[in-house]
């Protein structure tokens, strides 16, 4: 098994862990140290590098509207197709819109959907996570089973086909988002939480007469939080995937709003690839980077606090 | 053993029934009457009679369904009502050029993968090992649509030695059939080659340290030896699980490619008709692909179960 496994019932394909629902990529970037590695003591420059330039990215785009970049609509004639310059930081497409501004307009996209999506989902999948962790019984094993039913259907698929029936805006593509990655994070906090359930200091608090409400608040709480952020990281980054492979199809938001995936379709468009790969380029750089920076987040986060390398 | 394959197969019998009736209520997502979004310009009254008859619209909702369904059992996917094509007719079509890309992309990510993680297992953390793992971590933050998009502009713009669209059937030419799968084929496996990998590798590595392997080591066998011939089986279920969760996965990543490449498969013709508002053949693709899913991952347990000693115990 490789580490990070916090599996409680043991299914052939829950040998990757009780995170093996549907997506892989979780499970590969889980399998990082191998058993008997020792655990980290700090989480290394790596992570606070990666969170810094997150917080420039997230911080570019929620300041779009007050930065000195021009709109990212603006058709500027005279300048169709230009390469990196003064004027146009990273150039133009080939309508003579500012890439720069496209993407960091684009970017608001994407990192809306990513982070609002999993914050709700991580709101609703943990809460009864840890609800169904602690407290088992009927109400355990019909979420439980739930989850196993939510994770069965491919998330571009579903996202896609549901879509195309209920109609797609912002909100709506959140909401699906969410409702994919709820089960996931119920999956992993309700195993998180099971693991804690039964300890010394769990016990003791019950014996002192704690209400439930506490001892969740106090006692679980605290010790599940690092491995659901850094799980929740990774969804953030599968959500991101997601939005810009439909944006890719042209199926996330409206154009001409602009999203990074659609921003790489733009540049595949009309021999674009030839003419200027830069419109293709620079949001494909910019999504690696991103994506990387959450991933090495997730990574170092689980390489810390991970449960099980620290009862080792 | 029984018990649990037993288990496993009631599983998957509810659970594409709940998909079944999710798949079904789809149609009643649609703002407004059904019948005029689904028709779109066709809305003649034969069309309509015809779909009335086939959706069963003027009954109770659960009569609706079991309609739908024994439809559905008897091969009738339904009908597009803008092309006049049988959805089961697309997806016969369809569904072959979907199996050829996976099964190029896969059996490239193992040629690939496995070798490379027996030599990173067999000196854990010396050069090559941190390398590879460095290098497929980065590979895990490259989505599918990036990584097309750069191999179209670099073998396909740049040094033109494979087509940038369109598919040719085997059974027309073989030869451009294998040329215009290789870079959506090389796309798909990218993906899956950094996946296979870090399972392999870290699978391998834990293996390394059981008991057995330090008595063979003991014997006097050669480290590649062991690696080879004791550690790399047990180790390997791991990653036939990796590969059942990576195939399901695929089957959607394997849109974007086809959609790019234009690879008149599955994805390709179910975005189609989503932007021309086929309804019916949307919902029959869906049906399909979500079915198929859940019958690969139930395959893959299952032969995880037939072949691994310890989940047979279980």
């Amino acid at each position: 098994m490789p580490d990070g496994v916090t599996a409680d019932v043991v299914a052939p394909t829950e040998l990757l862990g009780a995170d093996a629902g549907s997506e892989s990529v979780i499970v590969a970037a889980r399998a990082t140290t191998a058993p008997g590695e020792a655990p980290r003591r700090t989480l290394g420059p790596l992570f606070w590098i990666s969170l810094g330039w997150m917080s420039l990215l997230v911080l570019l785009a929620v300041l779009a509207p007050v930065l000195p970049i021009k709109s990212p609509t603006y058709q500027d004639y005279t300048a169709v197709n230009i390469g990196p310059s003064v004027h146009h930081l990273l150039g133009t497409d080939d309508l003579g819109r500012d890439l720069l501004s496209r993407i960091i307009w684009g970017s608001r996209v994407s990192l809306t959907i990513g982070f609002a999506s999993v914050a709700l989902g991580l709101l609703v999948g943990g809460s009864l996570g840890l609800l169904a962790g602690l407290r088992g019984g009927f109400g355990d094993t019909v979420l439980n089973a739930g989850s196993f039913v939510l994770l069965a259907f491919p998330p571009l698929l579903a996202i896609l086909v549901i879509e195309a029936f209920w109609g797609r805006s912002l909100w709506k593509l959140t909401v699906m988002f969410a409702f994919i990655a709820a089960p996931q994070l119920f999956r992993v906090v309700r195993a998180t939480t099971l693991s804690f359930a039964d300890r010394e200091f769990v016990t003791a608090a019950r014996t002192m007469g704690a209400r439930t409400g506490r001892i969740l608040r106090r006692e679980i709480l605290p010790n599940v939080l690092p491995a659901a952020v850094s799980f929740a990281l990774l969804g953030v980054a599968i959500a991101i995937i997601v939005e810009g492979s439909l944006a890719f199809l042209g199926l996330s938001i409206q154009l001409p709003v602009a999203s990074l995936g659609n921003i790489v379709n733009a540049g595949v468009q009309n021999d674009n690839l030839q003419l200027n790969p830069y419109i293709a380029l620079w949001p494909a750089l910019y999504i690696f980077l991103l994506l990387t920076s959450l991933n090495l987040m997730a990574d170092r986060l689980r390489g810390r606090y991970d449960v099980r390398e620290i009862k080792l | 053993m029984g018990r649990y394959i037993a288990k496993r197969l009631i599983q998957l019998v509810a659970i594409t029934f709940i998909l079944s009736i999710g798949v079904f209520m789809l149609v009643h997502l649609l703002p407004g009457d059904p019948t005029l979004a689904i028709l779109g310009p066709n809305d003649t009254p034969t069309a309509r009679h015809e779909l009335l008859a086939q959706l069963g619209l003027n009954k109770s909702l659960p009569q609706q369904y079991w309609t739908w369904l024994t439809n559905v059992f008897s091969g009738n996917l339904g009908k597009s009502f803008l092309t006049g094509q049988t959805v089961a007719n697309a997806v016969a079509v369809a569904l072959p050029i979907d199996l050829e890309l996976i099964l190029f992309s896969q059996v490239m990510a193992i040629v690939v993968a496995v070798p490379l993680a027996l030599l990173a297992a067999r000196r854990p953390n010396r050069v090559l090992d941190r390398l590879a793992t460095t290098t497929s971590f980065g590979m895990l933050s490259i989505p599918t649509f990036v990584v097309a998009v750069l191999l179209v502009l670099v073998f396909a713009v740049q040094f033109h030695a494979f087509p940038a669209t369109g598919y040719v059937r085997f059974s027309t030419d073989p030869v451009q059939n294998v040329r215009s799968v290789i870079l959506p084929s090389v796309a798909l496996a990218f993906g899956s080659i950094a996946i296979y990998y870090r399972l392999l590798r870290a699978d391998l590595i834990a293996t390394m340290q059981e008991d057995y392997i330090t008595m063979a080591r003991s014997k006097g066998l050669s480290a590649t030896y062991v690696l080879t011939r004791h550690a790399l089986r047990p180790s390997s279920f791991t990653l036939l699980a990796g590969a059942g969760i990576s195939i399901g996965s695929l089957f959607t990543g394997a849109f974007v490619v086809e959609v790019l490449f234009q690879l008149p498969g599955i994805g390709y013709q179910l975005v189609n008709a989503i932007f021309a508002r086929d309804y019916l053949m949307v919902q029959g693709m869906a049906l399909v692909a979500a079915v198929f899913y859940l019958v690969i991952n139930f395959g893959v347990d299952f032969l995880l179960t037939v072949l691994d000693p310890r989940v047979r115990r279980a």
